[in-house]
């Protein structure tokens, strides 16, 4: 179908709403990389005219791709939920955005709402709002999962406590988890990403994380971000699995080239579950997402950058995860420019995967041939915790030194804290205060906590 | 601590300096731990140190790659004449920001390479600037030093401006080579801005895939040292010509670093 929109006379026609989509978003690298963007302005501006008049209902006859061909299509039509779309079911895509930013659409309201939302309802929306928009809508979506503590309450901003290393050695490993613990971080998930995939070397790690986790009896989670069969493996042999992790894309052929499938993150979600680790919850899926991962594999069909990682988020709610994080700024210039597209998609991601119920975390972060700084980074960072955010990562000094790239730090996250007066999750904050690192107000109490800490590290630290 | 507090931390009031218990758990990880705070803030040195090394990443991102002055070290270095070609990026942004044209060679340079096929070859060797020009300027030459000699095949030495992985394949194909080792210079990190990959391509022809390759990655004399890069390449050499195929179904035993973010999952920017 072709849609159209007349301006002073002359009529501007668009082939098709994936065209329509893709023309209509924000500028970014990755879509001028792909041939779909907008060829100026003026065509992107009125491409966002012509999306606002089409009906919500539009998108679920015209499919983005193919029903025979993809099974996140198959998943996104066959699970979407009538009823709760039938409120919405009569608006455009300009009156949705009115209705998301209108005060009467509450909370209650979008929860309700998020199972007739489809990824691309959520990404087209997205493209006609503004990043003051995006935040406004993103508080009020309220997201809340469990494991061994609860995620995601108003008012609290978790931290998954990164702690890699270049050589995935133990006692590298052991001494950023101490310190991130000692700054009250790691409520999200303590989560390291493995340099190396052998199976030696995640179960390896897998005991130390949980060895140190039962140690200090901290109320929290620990991961290794093996590919999931690795995890699966991991299982079979018994090691101590909390959290099955998984990078998921929005089209069947990302994930194929991720070596994944539905069918195999269902098989790895029930090992999990069987476990029954969880004390609080049983979420049990953490899961990575980031524009451009389609285009990057050579299988984005066509379809823009943001609206193929809407629809990763439908991949990712079929399976109830625990948490779901955004790597924004990891994937390069290539894909998203400079500071001002990073922060533009952070906000994006964080939005749409909160309005289809997602506990969205993001990864606010950069690489060193981007154009963007530390202040783009603290920008993104303070408008994501304005907008809700579930969790943020922590990073010593903000450095991975494993995957390099910047990321946010230990220090970031009491900056967010501290301006924005957010707090931890309420089991990790009772057991910082028992363990003498914070006082009953959350600020870190300093050198006394080390000291208590430091003697049960021994036996990875010496 | 006594260093660090001296090195690290400002005279500033209020300064929370850790104990000197970081000073020993810092041998453990490069990771920037123990670095103090100012309520929930880095310390001005800290910031001052993170600010620094960024710039030397984001130098190292934008230097320009001298092919011709690598070219004349490699044959003073006694490896023979090496011919230096370019791939279609124009320049530097363009590179960044078109993956594609770093991939595939300039008309110049494929006419070039046309009349070198007429030598033959059993090993092309290129070597690009990829997101790091300090990289193979710094490591290619003493990297070479400890591979060539471990080698009896007749080796085509190639130098290319602007090129990704994948150049490799178009190099190597018209050369006629059974197989392609590129040096390139990987993604900066803070602690690394000239960090080398090495990636072997067996029977190289345009459109292979990353799957189809072997990476050696983090070569520098502070990541791994050229002796251990060279004879991991030379095994991984034997075992491809042995096999006649590269990639993940040559599995390089000696536990090398493979990162499942950026290699599994194809979100390597290197390619």
């Amino acid at each position: 179908m072709t849609y159209s929109i007349t301006q002073n006379g002359r009529t501007h026609s668009f082939a098709g709403l994936k065209t329509l989509l893709a023309k209509a978003t924000p500028a970014r690298s990755g879509d001028a990389l792909a041939g779909i963007a907008a060829e100026n302005e003026e065509e992107r501006a009125l491409a966002r005219m012509a999306l606002a008049q089409v009906p919500l209902a539009r998108f679920l006859e015209e499919i983005l791709i193919p029903y025979e061909e993809d099974e996140i299509t198959r998943l996104i039509v066959d699970t979407h939920d009538a009823k709760a779309f039938a409120p919405i079911s009569g608006m455009t895509v300009g009156e949705f955005r009115e209705w998301l930013l209108d005060p009467a659409t509450d909370i209650e309201t979008l929860e309700r709402g998020a199972p007739g939302i489809t990824p691309e309802m959520a990404a087209a929306v997205s493209k006609l709002m503004r990043n003051q928009d995006l935040i406004l809508a993103s508080q009020k979506c309220r997201v809340v999962t469990r494991f061994r503590n609860t995620l995601g309450l108003p008012g609290r901003l978790s931290v998954r406590l990164q702690p890699n290393h270049p050589t995935d050695d133990v006692r590298g490993i052991a001494a950023s988890m101490l310190e991130g613990l000692l700054y009250g971080c790691g409520d999200a998930v303590i989560g390291v990403n493995p340099a190396s995939d052998s199976m030696q070397g995640v179960t390896r790690l897998l005991e130390m994380m949980n060895a140190f986790r039962e140690r200090y009896e901290v109320p929290t989670q620990t991961c290794v971000l093996a590919h999931v069969t690795n995890t699966l493996r991991a299982m079979e042999r018994g090691a101590p699995v909390d959290l099955v992790f998984q990078s998921i894309g929005g089209t069947e052929q990302t994930n194929r080239s991720f070596g994944v499938s539905l069918a195999l993150l269902e098989e790895a979600r029930a090992g999990a579950l069987e476990l029954k680790r969880g004390t609080v919850g049983d979420n049990v899926m953490y899961f990575e997402t980031g524009q451009g991962s389609a285009l990057s594999a050579g299988a984005h069909a066509g379809v823009d950058q943001q609206t193929c990682e809407a629809r990763a988020y439908a991949v990712a709610r079929h399976f109830k995860p625990l948490l779901v994080n955004t790597v924004v700024g990891f994937i390069g210039p290539e894909y998203l420019l400079d500071g001002k597209q990073i922060i533009r998609a952070g906000l994006e991601d964080h939005f749409c995967g909160k309005l289809l119920g997602l506990p969205m975390g993001c990864d606010v972060c950069y690489t060193n041939h981007a154009e963007a700084d530390q202040d783009d980074m603290d920008t993104l960072l303070t408008l994501l915790a304005v907008a809700g955010v579930n969790f943020v990562m922590g990073v010593p000094g903000a450095d991975d030194v494993m995957l390099n790239y910047q990321s946010t730090s230990f220090h970031d996250a009491l900056y967010a804290r501290s301006a924005l007066g957010l707090r931890r999750a309420p089991e990790f904050e009772v057991w910082l205060e028992r363990m003498g690192i914070c006082n009953e107000r959350g600020d870190l109490l300093g050198a006394s906590a080390e000291r208590r800490l430091l003697p049960g590290a021994s036996e990875w630290l010496g | 601590m006594a260093g660090i507090e001296e090195s690290h931390h400002g005279k500033g009031q209020g300064v929370e300096r850790g104990s000197d218990v970081w000073a020993r758990l810092r041998r453990f990880t490069p990771a920037r731990i123990g670095l103090g705070r100012v309520g929930g803030s880095l310390p001005t040195q800290a910031l001052l140190d993170f600010e620094l090394a960024h710039a030397r990443a984001r130098d190292a991102v934008h230097a320009v790659f001298d092919a011709d002055l690598l070219a004349r070290d490699l044959r003073d270095s006694g490896f023979g004449e090496s011919l230096v070609v370019a791939s279609q990026a124009r320049d530097r942004m363009e590179y960044l920001l078109r993956p594609d044209l770093g991939r595939a060679l300039d008309e110049e340079s494929r006419e070039q390479l046309k009349d070198l096929r007429k030598g033959g070859c059993d090993l092309t060797v290129v070597i690009a600037d990829g997101l790091s020009a300090v990289a193979p300027a710094r490591h290619a030459v003493p990297l070479l030093r400890e591979v060539l000699p471990e080698l009896r095949e007749n080796v085509t030495v190639v130098v290319a401006n602007y090129g990704r992985v994948a150049l490799g394949d178009e190099i190597g194909e018209i050369l006629g080579a059974p197989a392609v080792v590129v040096l390139i210079g990987e993604r900066p990190g803070l602690s690394s801005p000239d960090s080398l990959g090495i990636y072997l391509t067996w029977a190289p022809r345009v459109g292979r895939t990353d799957a189809e390759r072997n990476c050696i990655s983090n070569v520098r004399p502070e990541g791994l040292a050229y002796p251990e890069a060279a004879k991991r390449l030379v095994y991984l050499l034997g075992e491809a010509r042995r096999l006649q195929m590269s990639g993940v179904a040559l599995k390089d035993d000696s536990e090398g670093s493979s990162n499942p973010r950026l290699k599994s999952e194809t979100w390597g920017t290197q390619s």
